[in-house]
């Protein structure tokens, strides 16, 4: 049993993992196949996935409600929203789910009318939200943050009109500092996690690193 | 008292919203049509997510407890059009069961399939160990795409640009300066980040011009954040005052 709870999957992480790495430096159709083959596998096992997030969000609400924890009655409405959105959406303006997307349906009225505004209000509430959090951790106590704050604020003036209107410069050296500074602290940052993820890629196929796997017994 | 206080001011806010979109709609600024309730909908969920602002209360907890479901079954039905049907149905479903099928069926997708469902196994007690083939399938496919892809794209790609030669003939000073200044960061920031050596002497003071670069970057990073969602704010703004109350044109 320890064989099928342990070994194999362990085989299947190291078989796809040199599989697909070989992969790329063979400039054949069948391994171009293999690529478009296993990409969409992927993305089928992907969709199978997002049922779990379905199901662990839906478990998370009705444990709230069946406890009557604090706040219960708002658990409600995740189930509300999603039954209604996923009505319409099989419904599929009449023409069910087993035939393509419709255009200009009731799934796509909740999309445009519901996701959309209320998605795009909640990142924009993290506006003042990251503006107090500035006013509050943004105090010059260092030369260190001091550098962090100047180019902070010559990035953000350097974005809007009133930029310009304080000096002509202002614009020209935000775009020096998104060009030169922070492309060269980015390009580091993206080296030191390139060399990291090919550590762990390498570790994963060769099995040293294991918790994919899980805990549990064995 | 308090408690009263507060219940009063949210229905009198939402009796006041009614009343706006009364008159909005018998005036003829709104359509009497989907479109025109859509965006009753629409700036009801905005105002009721900035009331936040003012302070946690139930008009918020609803509009984000709807947004979350709402989310959801958005994300399940993309997920069929978009993946499931095309990808599964299509290929394999459909020509099994349907006789006016003008192909076979493709019999291999039976293996994610199978996968797939041994990943929803994980909330059974006895058979969860099945989940392990499916997430060692797709992390070992993950590991091994991305290793060759990861060396092209973002380190051989990344060190190129680098090490441009700071003067070749006919650019300007400045973009020599710019082209050495950016050699001399990504290699302090580089030296930063070795943490198995003290950072003492020469790497001391090299890795301190890399948390210079690094200041620079996150000050960038956060200023460009933030105007990102100001810009968010000015358009939750603009539908506000255009497309619902129509005081924009």
């Amino acid at each position: 049993m320890n064989f099928l709870k342990r070994t194999i999957p362990l085989i299947i992480a190291f078989v796809m993992g040199v599989l697909m790495a070989l992969q790329y430096y063979v400039p054949h159709k069948l391994s171009q196949d293999l690529l478009e083959v296993v990409t969409r596998w992927d993305r089928i096992i992907a969709g199978f996935a997002v049922f779990i997030g379905a199901y662990s969000l839906f478990h998370l609400h009705w444990t709230r409600i069946k406890r009557k924890v604090e706040g219960w009655g708002y658990s409600a409405f995740v189930f509300f929203g999603a039954i209604i959105t996923l009505i319409f959406g099989l419904l599929n303006g009449g023409k069910f789910f087993w035939n393509d997307k419709q255009d200009g349906t009731m799934f796509d009225w909740l999309y445009y009318y519901i996701q959309v505004p209320a998605g795009a209000t909640i990142f924009s509430i993290l506006a003042f939200f990251i503006a107090s959090a500035a006013y509050r951790t943004f105090r010059a106590r260092t030369n260190e943050s001091t550098v962090l704050l100047i180019a902070a604020i010559i990035v953000m003036l350097g974005r809007v009109p009133i930029g310009n209107y304080i000096s002509q410069y202002i614009p020209a050296v935000a775009d020096w500092i998104m060009a030169v500074p922070n492309l060269a602290a980015k390009r580091g940052i993206l080296l030191g996690v390139s060399l990291g993820a090919i550590a762990t890629s390498l570790k994963i196929i060769f099995g040293i690193e294991r918790s994919y796997l899980g805990g549990g017994e064995q | 008292m308090r408690k009263n206080s507060n219940f009063f001011i949210l229905i009198g806010t939402i009796g006041l919203f009614v009343c706006i979109n009364i008159f909005l709609m018998a005036s003829g600024k709104l359509p009497f049509s989907s479109d025109g309730f859509g965006i009753i909908l629409g700036a009801g969920l905005t105002l009721a997510i900035y009331s936040f602002l003012y302070k946690d209360n139930p008009a918020f907890k609803i509009a984000e407890n709807l947004y979350v479901g709402v989310s959801l079954g958005y994300t399940i039905i993309i997920t069929w059009f978009n993946f499931l049907k095309p990808d599964l149905y299509d290929p394999l479903i459909v020509p099994i069961f349907s006789k006016t099928a003008t192909r076979d069926p493709r019999y291999a997708l039976l293996i994610p399939s199978l996968l797939g469902i041994f990943m929803l196994l994980r909330f059974s007690k006895k058979l969860s160990w099945l989940s392990r083939w499916t997430f060692a399938f797709v992390v070992g496919l993950g590991a091994g795409v991305s290793i060759p892809r990861v060396i092209s794209a973002f380190i051989l790609e990344q060190i190129k640009p680098s090490l441009n030669p700071v003067f070749s003939g006919g650019e300007t000073m400045l973009s020599s300066i710019n082209t050495l200044l950016i050699m001399l960061g990504v290699i302090s920031v580089l030296i930063y980040f070795i943490f198995s050596v003290e950072h003492k002497g020469a790497i001391g003071k090299v890795s301190k011009i890399g948390i210079w670069f690094l200041m620079i970057s996150f000050g960038a990073s956060f200023g460009y954040t933030v105007m990102g969602r100001l810009s968010l704010l000015i358009g939750r703004i603009q539908f506000l005052l255009r497309d619902w109350l129509g005081i924009l044109q």
